[in-house]
C-alpha cells in the first residue's frame, strides 16, 4: 500500500524534504523516507522534474501534437506500434486515445523542420501507421495543472481580526 | 434683585453611549506599526490564502452578463435558500423551511448582529466562552445587552464546561453565544460536552446563538452542529457563511437558520438596514453549494498539512501548544518568553517582521497566548517559524 497523502504532497512540490513532509503529515521523517523509497522502487514515483516555462527562458524549441492513426495488430493491439513510437527520443509523451485517431504523440524539436523530418522520416513510415496530422503548439497557457503565466496573486490586508 | 443661575453648559458627546461603550481595539498601535512595514510575514489575517475557486467567480460573472443586477427578496434568492435548506438537511439532518426559517445576510457578521438585535433587550446577559472572536462581546453590547465571558483554559483544550455556564446563569441570562470550531484557539467541542451545554440551555430556557462559520474546517473529526442536538433546533439560531470554507471572504455572504419568529424579527431589521445581500454574491454562493465541495476538501487537506507543520514547529521552539482540531489558527502559549502577549507580538513584529495577534485581543483570558493563522504559504510558514525560534532564543531568560 502506498501512502497517497505523501504522494499528493510530492506531486505538488517534489523539492520537499522527508522532514518537511513528516511535519505536514504528522509522521516521522524515517516513515516518510521509507514510503518514498517504496514508491520510487515500485515506480509509483516515476521521476522528479521541474516544470519549466520555456517561453520565459527564450528557448526556441518547437512542440507539436501529432495525431497518429494506426492499424491494430493481432494479439498485441496497439501496444507494439505504440512502443516503437515511444522509443523515439523525440516523442516526449504518447497516449492511446479514443475517438478519431489512435495515438497522441507530443514531440519536441529544435525547429519546425526538424519535427517535420521526424514525422516524415521516422514516424509515418512505421509499419502499421496509416496517417498522421501534425499540430504545432503556438503557446502553452497551462501545463500539468499549472498556469504558465504565474499564480494568481492574492492580495490580503495584513491583519483583520 | 434676583440672581441668575448659570446655565449648565456640559456638552454632550456626539457619539452615542452605546457606540462609546464598545472597547476600542487594544492593539491599534500594533496595526499602525504593521501598516508601515515591508517584508512582513503575516500570520495575523483570519482568512484563506486562496482566491475563490474559479467556478464561483465564473458564475458571478455570468450572472452579471445576464443582467442580474437587481435586488433580491429580503430573505435572499429562493434558489440559494432552497439549496441551503438541502445542504443543512444532508449534512446535519436539520429541516428548515427555506421560505421562513433561512435568511441570507452580509456575511456571518451581519447574521450575528441581527440575531442579537432581534433577541436581546437592554440588560439581558449573553454568556460566551472566551477567548472568543472580537465581535461577540461587541455585538451584545451594541444590542444594549451585557456580555458575560466564561474563561476557558489550555489544560481543557479551550472547551467550555456546562457547569461553568450554569454557574454564570442569572435571571437576566437570555442566551449562550458559542463559536466552535473557535477563533482564535482552533478548539472544537466534543459532542458529549456540547450535549451537556445544550441540556443546560434547555433546562434554563435559554437561546443559543451558534456561530458555525468554521464548521467545514475540522481535521480528523466530525463537526457537531449545535442545532442538531436533541431538542435544540427550536432554541438555536445557526449562524453560517461562505467565507472560510469556500474562500469567499470578500463576497460577504452568510446566513442564519432558526426558529421562524426569530428569523422574521431578524428579517425586519435586515430589510430596514441592508435590504438584501448582493445578488451576484448570492449567485456565487449558490454555485459554491452546488459544485464547490471538491475545492473545500482540497483546501481542508491542505490546511491540515500546514496545521501539523505549525503545531510541531511551535512545540519544537519550546512553546506549549494544544492541538487545534478546527479553523485555521494555532494558539501557542508564549509565557516562556517572559513577555505579555502584546509585547511579544509587538517585539516579534519589530525585530523579526512576523505578525501574530496577541491573545488579549480576544479577551483578557487570552493573556499569555498569541494567535497564528496558518492559512499562508508553506515557505512563509517555515520562514516564520525560523524567525520566531530566533526571536525566542534571543529573549530566553
Amino acid at each position: 500500500m502506498f501512502n497517497k497523502e505523501i504522494l499528493k504532497i510530492l506531486e505538488r512540490d517534489g523539492k520537499l524534504t522527508p522532514g518537511q513532509i513528516a511535519a505536514m503529515t504528522g509522521s516521522t521523517a524515517d516513515e516518510v523516507g521509507k514510503a518514498i523509497k517504496q514508491a520510487e522502487d515500485e515506480r509509483a514515483i516515476v521521476k522528479y522534474k521541474a516544470l519549466i516555462n520555456w517561453d520565459k527562458v527564450g528557448n526556441e524549441h518547437v512542440w507539436a501534437l501529432i495525431e497518429v492513426k494506426i492499424t491494430p495488430q493481432r494479439d498485441v493491439g496497439f501496444d507494439a506500434i505504440a512502443e516503437r513510437i515511444y522509443r523515439f527520443d523525440e516523442a516526449r509523451t504518447v497516449y492511446l486515445m479514443s475517438g478519431t485517431y489512435d495515438l497522441a504523440v507530443l514531440v519536441e524539436g529544435k525547429s519546425m523542420q526538424e519535427v517535420a523530418e521526424f514525422v516524415t522520416r521516422k514516424l509515418a513510415p512505421v509499419e502499421g501507421v496509416t496517417g498522421t496530422t501534425t499540430h504545432f503548439v503556438l503557446k502553452r497557457y497551462k501545463e500539468d495543472g499549472e498556469i504558465m503565466a504565474g499564480k494568481e496573486e492574492v492580495k490580503r490586508q495584513a491583519v483583520i481580526l | 434683585m434676583t440672581t441668575i443661575r448659570p446655565i449648565k453648559t456640559e456638552k454632550r458627546s456626539r457619539v452615542s453611549q452605546r457606540a462609546d461603550s464598545i472597547a476600542p481595539s487594544g492593539i491599534r498601535k500594533f496595526f499602525d506599526l504593521l501598516a508601515s512595514m515591508d517584508g512582513v510575514i503575516s500570520l495575523g489575517v483570519g482568512e484563506p490564502d486562496y482566491a475563490t475557486p474559479w467556478r464561483m467567480r465564473e458564475a458571478a460573472i455570468y450572472s452579471l452578463e445576464q443582467g442580474r443586477t437587481m435586488y433580491t427578496s429580503n430573505l435572499g434568492t429562493p434558489e440559494l435558500r432552497q439549496e441551503l435548506s438541502r445542504h443543512l438537511e444532508q449534512r446535519y439532518g436539520l429541516k428548515y423551511d427555506p421560505a421562513t426559517e433561512i435568511l441570507i445576510t452580509i456575511g456571518v457578521s451581519e447574521a450575528l448582529d441581527l440575531a442579537m438585535r432581534a433577541t436581546i433587550d437592554p440588560g439581558d446577559q449573553v454568556i460566551m466562552p472566551a477567548p472568543c472572536y472580537v465581535a461577540y462581546p461587541a455585538s451584545v453590547s451594541l444590542s444594549a445587552g451585557e456580555p458575560v465571558m466564561i474563561p476557558t483554559v489550555e489544560a481543557s483544550n479551550f472547551e467550555i464546561d456546562a457547569a461553568d455556564i450554569e454557574a454564570a446563569i442569572t435571571p437576566r441570562t437570555r442566551a449562550i453565544l458559542s463559536g466552535y470550531p473557535a477563533n482564535p484557539t482552533g478548539a472544537v467541542m466534543p459532542r458529549e460536552k456540547l450535549e451537556a451545554v445544550a441540556e443546560v440551555a434547555r433546562r434554563h430556557d435559554l437561546l443559543v446563538m451558534s456561530d458555525e462559520i468554521y464548521s467545514r474546517l475540522v481535521y480528523g473529526i466530525e463537526h457537531t452542529c449545535f442545532a442538531a442536538l436533541p431538542g435544540m433546533q427550536e432554541r438555536t439560531v445557526l449562524l453560517g457563511g461562505f467565507s472560510k470554507a469556500y474562500a469567499m471572504t470578500g463576497w460577504r455572504i452568510g446566513y442564519a437558520a432558526g426558529p421562524r419568529e426569530i428569523i422574521a424579527a431578524m428579517t425586519k431589521i435586515h430589510q430596514y438596514t441592508i435590504m438584501c445581500a448582493p445578488t451576484m454574491a448570492q449567485v456565487a454562493a449558490l454555485e459554491a453549494l452546488r459544485g464547490g465541495e471538491e475545492s473545500v476538501l482540497e483546501m481542508v487537506a491542505d490546511y491540515n498539512r500546514r496545521r501539523k507543520l505549525i503545531v510541531k514547529g511551535l512545540r519544537d521552539i519550546g512553546f506549549s501548544c494544544f492541538e487545534p482540531k478546527g479553523a485555521f489558527y494555532a494558539f501557542p502559549n508564549i509565557t516562556i518568553s517572559g513577555m505579555s502577549s502584546e509585547i511579544f507580538a509587538e517585539k516579534l513584529l519589530q525585530e523579526e517582521k512576523v505578525a501574530v495577534v496577541p491573545g488579549t485581543a480576544f479577551g483578557a483570558c487570552g493573556e499569555g497566548f498569541v494567535r497564528c493563522c496558518y492559512a499562508t504559504s508553506l515557505p512563509e510558514l517555515e520562514e516564520a517559524l525560523v524567525r520566531i525560534r530566533r526571536f525566542v532564543n534571543k529573549h530566553r531568560t
